[in-house]
């Protein structure tokens, strides 16, 4: 029997594969996907248009310092860790949900990323980093002249 | 096992606009317990202060925050993997949590609450004296 919440924010669970499975099947019936499920952490969106990309990820109790951003070529690649928080001595731990641990997720644009650029910034809990195309990458209106 | 009838589905001939969904979503928490209080550790990123409602009702303690949108303007989605969600989680106190003292923390997207424990019932150490 599956009692884990639907709409956990990381949606990792023994039952994977069955929720997987009927999460599918209720799609195609209903066409409805909600409920906002990230599967790994941190959970990244990327936006894009002619100029930049805009990828944001979710990384609560990451301190930004300690974060790693390297770009090469079309690749972009955020390397971090949240640590693991000490067991300290009378602390009894009822639940643990969050993950913790050193993380590394990288991500290939569908372009050549300008490294000199690059910006980033942390607020909130939330990375925000902004890559833009090498210039001869970016796309270019042609306007139709007509005689 | 019993077999669920499905129904044929037909396609809408209106037009309907739709909203985009904000689904709400538990955050996950940890939860401490150590003799003087209860600390509540909870992933909210992308809300501030203001975005953060905590509410004791009773013996409920629940904590809503709603996430920030972050998508630029004039971009299109390439990749994703959340949506920006309202958050809520609820907690049922039992009698030991002195109501009044409850602490609420936020930094970098991480909201720690801390509930004291009622003075009474902190386990207090009584020495042994030996004759």
């Amino acid at each position: 029997m599956n009692t884990w919440p639907r709409n956990f924010r990381y949606g990792w669970n023994p039952w994977e594969e069955m929720d997987q499975l009927s999460r599918e099947l209720h799609r195609a019936l209903t066409g409805y996907s909600g409920y906002g499920a990230a599967r790994e952490f941190p959970a990244v969106n990327i936006w894009t248009n002619e100029d930049t990309a805009s990828l944001s990820a979710e990384l609560p109790g990451v301190d930004p310092a300690s974060l790693d951003i390297s770009v090469q070529n079309d690749t972009v690649t955020i390397k971090g860790e949240r640590p693991v928080p000490e067991h300290k001595e009378g602390e009894n731990w009822v639940r643990q949900e969050r993950a913790y641990g050193a993380f590394t997720r990288s991500f290939a644009l569908p372009f050549r990323i300008d490294p000199e650029h690059v910006t980033a910034n942390c607020a909130h809990g939330v990375l925000t980093v902004t890559l833009p195309r090498v210039p001869e990458e970016r796309t270019r209106k042609i306007d139709i002249r007509v005689d | 096992m019993t077999t669920t009838e499905l129904k044929k589905r037909t396609p809408d001939k209106t037009e309907v606009t739709r909203e985009a969904h904000r689904p709400t979503c538990l955050p996950p928490v940890d939860v401490v317990e150590t003799d003087e209080a209860f600390r509540i550790v909870a992933d909210v990123p992308g809300a501030g202060e203001g975005d953060i409602e905590i509410s004791l009702d009773r013996n409920l303690l629940t904590l809503r925050a709603a996430q920030r949108q972050s998508a630029p303007a004039g971009h299109e989605p390439a990749y994703r993997e959340y949506t920006a969600a309202n958050f809520e989680r609820s907690f049922t106190l039992g009698d030991e949590v002195d109501r009044d003292g409850v602490k609420a923390a936020l930094r970098n997207g991480v909201l720690v609450l801390t509930l004291p424990k009622v003075k009474a019932v902190q386990p207090r150490r009584i020495a042994v004296k030996a004759d």
